[in-house]
């Protein structure tokens, strides 16, 4: 019998399962896909919002804003990239400044500190990109950018480091009451447990509506982004937003935290929860949109496109604490924008009130600290050389793109909740997230990963599943019929 | 930190030959760097033969090309680091580079060579919606896992883009066992040679769908089909012209990019129609002391014109180095006319060049029986005729010293096409 079963890896489910292991206890991550942080969390803003935005008294205002102040210190303890560059919200001339005033209103009421409206003059000294409709700002000091795969993988790591037990390439089929627990149901077999979290992302509504009568609806939205090389990294310095809307928050267009330059996203509801594929629709709607808060954009320096799809839950607010109607089983669902700000206080919200309800002890020995793949870029020459005398394998460069060696990737592969697929390489490590996007690296990556895992090169997977790499070796087909349309 | 007269950025055909040359002129103390286990390049993938035809009367595959110069630059002695990633040039001739046995170093060079190469625009890049499922293989790394490795990338093909690799490719997946399906090219023509078109597709049966490109990509885990669409003048895709064809993997072979990131560290001044660096007649950058050629200059078509480029760097590096440098002079610039993309090289200081120097360009269009000539000042001083050019293959004009020193005050020097 487990104590709690934490569904979904998410940052959601990770920053749970990292408070969750500061108590002693049984616990357990289930996650279908083969890697932690392969929905939602791996295809958003990357931005800790401020947390001016939520209507005050909802779930969404109240994480938001905790999530942010805790952040310094999650980001020191667990080695997260994490910087406060601060947001801008523009209005344009066209636009009444009463939307921007009532923003900050809607701040002070939710206890967003270090609010302030910037006038024309001073709003280009500070970000002289802009177009030139903006016409004022709300500047928010404590919005931030982060790695949003980075801070999955940490908050996961400390919760392995803490006994947290994670079941990857694990799907959960169904979640049924026995008697005071619960009964969940994979395809690699039943777990019985004292307690459920539901952190499924766009698929949490099938949980809960499976053990209550209380329904959610999750209304699956995507969003459409484009990344451009580190090139335009610089273009804007703030993280720069659109007056919100009635489908979120407009489109922004940030610097990431490892120097590129991000727009998006679109907002368009889809009956797929899992349909995160880009649209020319969406692209261009996308460019067009992001042209209007920010000039001379440089979409000729665009690497990659990529879609998320959010979990709205049809009431609009974050779906946060023990279902009503079905004791011990607690839900974090619809956590769409602003979840990754929201992630760090819903976990310490939600274990502690799992804790509390199953009366766990406080773990003596928790480990509060993890640290991150060393990055030698950070390191002096002398250090850099000391490292490659003790492993030389941090002298053999793979992505020259972002510079990425042999060192970097070998440890992402070794540590807990170890790299075994190319996704999961390029999120620990950005070998293959650079301009050519894995051409050069991705067969030595493969070669790496075959060495370390002791694989065949043909099990390969780009994400885990069936997302095979290559399909035989040369000839293998030789002398078949070539096979024939079926369509 | 260690000195050399000379610093080569890259093992491949460029700096192979551009080594060998500086060392044929005196230079001694050379040095090459190379970021892979292995001197050659990208030449070391490509097993299919048509190297070496104009160089060596030959025709050789990639690897035995590249052997050539492997072998002439070990009878020369010239030094080389193998596993070696140069990671910073600057702007006074340090290099910063690293490897697992030196760890990181710096080095100081009396003048520099680049000749990095290029890459492949990824698929980002070019804008394709759909899912990113596994079996989206730019064509450079389906050829090194093919050729290489031994690994087949897919069963079922669609090419995008019909540049040398991808139409090379096509015919290498099929001998290989794999069914290409069609090549699609969003251009009206294709931006291969033509030599392959016919021995790479039309000798295998395999449909060429110019003015096509790719509108979405389906499958989650792994490509199951993409759907392929004609394009207008606009380049935009044709409502109702969709057409979906089941595949599990999709090759782009869209254009090359010169890889110029140590470039620009070095301050470097780069053309934005050649993503490669602006050179004078010696094949020298903005920056004193600093040479380019090859594929890093600009992309060529042919390899036995990146070896001859890249000797001209070899031998203005050493002269420099051997202090044999005139006082340049006022730099003449070259201009281009009526289809004609860039020149390289795009300024030319009379004094400081050889007897000949080759200006070698693309045009921008398929053009048919049309004239390239060269213009200096008012005076044209040469014009040949073309039946047929395409983007694809580069183009060359010879410009002689004896012409160009006949003038005096010439304002600019013009390449252009021109009717008859």
């Amino acid at each position: 019998m487990m104590d709690v079963i934490i569904i979904g890896a998410g940052v959601v489910g990770c920053a749970i399962a990292r408070e969750l292991s500061r108590h002693e206890g049984e616990f357990m991550v289930l996650e279908k896909a083969a890697d932690v942080c392969e929905g939602t969390s791996k295809a958003n803003s990357a931005i800790i919002h401020g947390g001016y935005d939520a209507a005050p008294g909802t779930a969404k205002a109240r994480f938001n804003v905790r999530g942010n102040a805790m952040m310094d210190a999650l980001s020191k303890d667990l080695d997260i990239p994490f910087r406060r560059i601060g947001s801008l919200v523009i209005q344009t001339r066209s636009q009444e400044k009463e939307a921007l005033l009532s923003l900050l209103n809607r701040g002070g009421r939710n206890g967003v500190k270090d609010l302030r409206i910037l006038e024309k003059d001073e709003l280009f000294s500070m970000e002289p990109n802009l177009s030139e409709d903006a016409e004022r700002a709300l500047f928010c000091a404590s919005g931030s950018i982060v790695c949003p795969f980075h801070m999955t993988i940490a908050l996961a790591e400390n919760a392995v480091q803490n006994g947290t037990a994670f079941s990857l390439s694990t799907r959960v089929l169904s979640v049924k009451r026995k008697d005071s627990c619960y009964v969940v149901e994979t395809d690699r077999g039943e777990f019985e447990t004292r307690a459920v979290i539901n952190a499924a992302g766009v698929w949490s509504d099938v949980f809960h509506n499976q053990v209550s009568e209380k329904k959610l609806s999750i209304i699956p939205r995507k969003g459409e982004y484009l990344l451009f090389d580190k090139s335009a990294g610089s273009h804007v310095s703030h993280i720069i937003f659109q007056l919100p809307g009635k489908m979120g928050k407009g489109v922004l267009v940030t610097p990431t935290i490892h120097g590129n330059l991000l727009a998006g996203p679109t907002a368009m509801e889809i009956p797929d929860p899992e349909g995160v594929n880009t649209t020319s629709e969406g692209l261009a709607e996308l460019k067009e949109r992001a042209m209007q808060s920010i000039r001379d954009l440089p979409f000729s320096s665009v690497i990659t496109s990529f879609a998320g799809v959010r979990a709205h839950e049809a009431g609009g607010d974050f779906v946060v604490g023990e279902a009503v109607d079905a004791p011990g089983f607690f839900d974090a669902a619809g956590i769409e924008s602003p979840g990754l700000s929201s992630a760090p206080a819903i976990g310490e919200y939600l274990a502690g009130l799992v804790a509390k309800r199953l009366s766990l002890p406080e773990k003596k020995n928790f480990i509060s600290t993890r640290k991150g793949i060393r990055n030698p870029s950070s390191l002096s020459m002398e250090e850099r050389n000391l490292l490659i005398r003790e492993k030389p394998a941090y002298g053999n460069m793979i992505c020259r793109c972002e510079m990425i060696s042999e060192g970097e990737i070998l440890d992402a592969i070794h540590r807990p909740l170890g790299a075994k697929s190319l996704d999961a390489v390029k999120r620990r490590t950005r070998a293959g997230m650079g301009r050519c996007q894995g051409g050069f690296c991705s067969p030595r990556v493969m070669e790496l990963l075959e060495r370390e895992l002791s694989t065949d090169a043909l099990s390969l997977t780009k994400a885990g599943g069936g997302s095979f790499l290559l399909t035989g070796r040369n000839k293998d087909d030789m002398g078949k019929e070539a096979s024939h349309d079926t369509t | 930190m260690t000195r050399h007269d000379l610093i080569i950025i890259g093992g491949g055909p460029a700096g192979l030959a551009a080594a060998i040359s500086a060392r044929e002129a005196g230079i001694e103390d050379i040095l090459i760097l190379e970021r892979d286990k292995e001197l050659g390049g990208i030449l070391n993938q490509c097993i299919h033969n048509g190297f070496g035809l104009h160089t060596f009367q030959e025709e050789l595959t990639g690897p035995e090309y590249a052997a050539r110069f492997i072998e002439k630059a070990q009878v020369l002695s010239i030094p080389y680091l193998l596993n070696t990633m140069v990671m910073n040039i600057s702007g006074d001739r340090t290099v910063t580079a690293m490897n697992r046995t030196d760890g990181f170093f710096t080095l100081e060079a009396g003048a520099i060579i680049l000749a990095m190469g290029c890459r492949e625009r990824p698929r980002g890049a070019l804008n394709i919606p759909g899912f990113r499922p596994a079996g989206i293989y730019s064509a450079g790394t389906a050829q090194r896992l093919v050729n290489m490795e031994g690994f087949m990338p897919g069963k079922e093909v669609v090419i995008l883009g019909s540049g040398d690799i991808g139409l090379i490719m096509a015919r290498r997946l099929t001998l290989e066992g794999a069914h290409v399906k069609v090549v699609a090219e969003l251009m009206p023509y294709s931006g291969g040679l033509k030599r392959n078109i016919v021995q790479c597709l039309e000798d295998f049966s395999i449909p060429l769908k110019l003015s096509h490109t790719v509108v979405d990509i389906e499958g989650k885990e792994r490509v199951k089909a993409v759907t392929i669409a004609r394009v207008g003048p606009d380049r935009k895709p044709v409502a109702g012209s969709e057409e979906r064809i089941p595949c599990d993997t999709l090759l782009l072979s869209c254009g090359l990019i010169p890889e110029n990131e140590l470039s620009r560290s070095a301050g470097v001044a780069i053309s934005p129609v050649t993503s490669g660096p602006v050179v004078n007649e010696s094949l020298e950058t903005s920056v004193p002391g600093i040479f380019a050629c090859g594929n890093v200059l600009h992309v060529h078509d042919l390899v036995d014109y990146v070896s001859e480029e890249a000797a001209q760097a070899g031998r203005a590096a050493a002269n420099l180095l051997l202090g044999g440098r005139k006082p340049a002079g006022r730099p003449v610039r070259v201009l281009t006319k009526n289809g004609v993309r860039y020149t390289v090289p795009s300024e030319i200081r009379p004094a400081s060049m050889e007897e000949t120097c080759t200006i070698r360009f693309r045009v921008g269009d398929v053009y048919r029986n049309k004239s390239i000539a060269l213009w200096l000042g008012g005076k044209k001083v040469y014009s040949k005729k073309r039946p047929i050019m395409a983007p694809g293959e580069m183009e060359q004009v010879i410009l002689k010293k004896e012409d160009l020193i006949k003038e005096t005050d010439l304002a600019e020097i013009t390449v252009s096409l021109e009717e008859g």
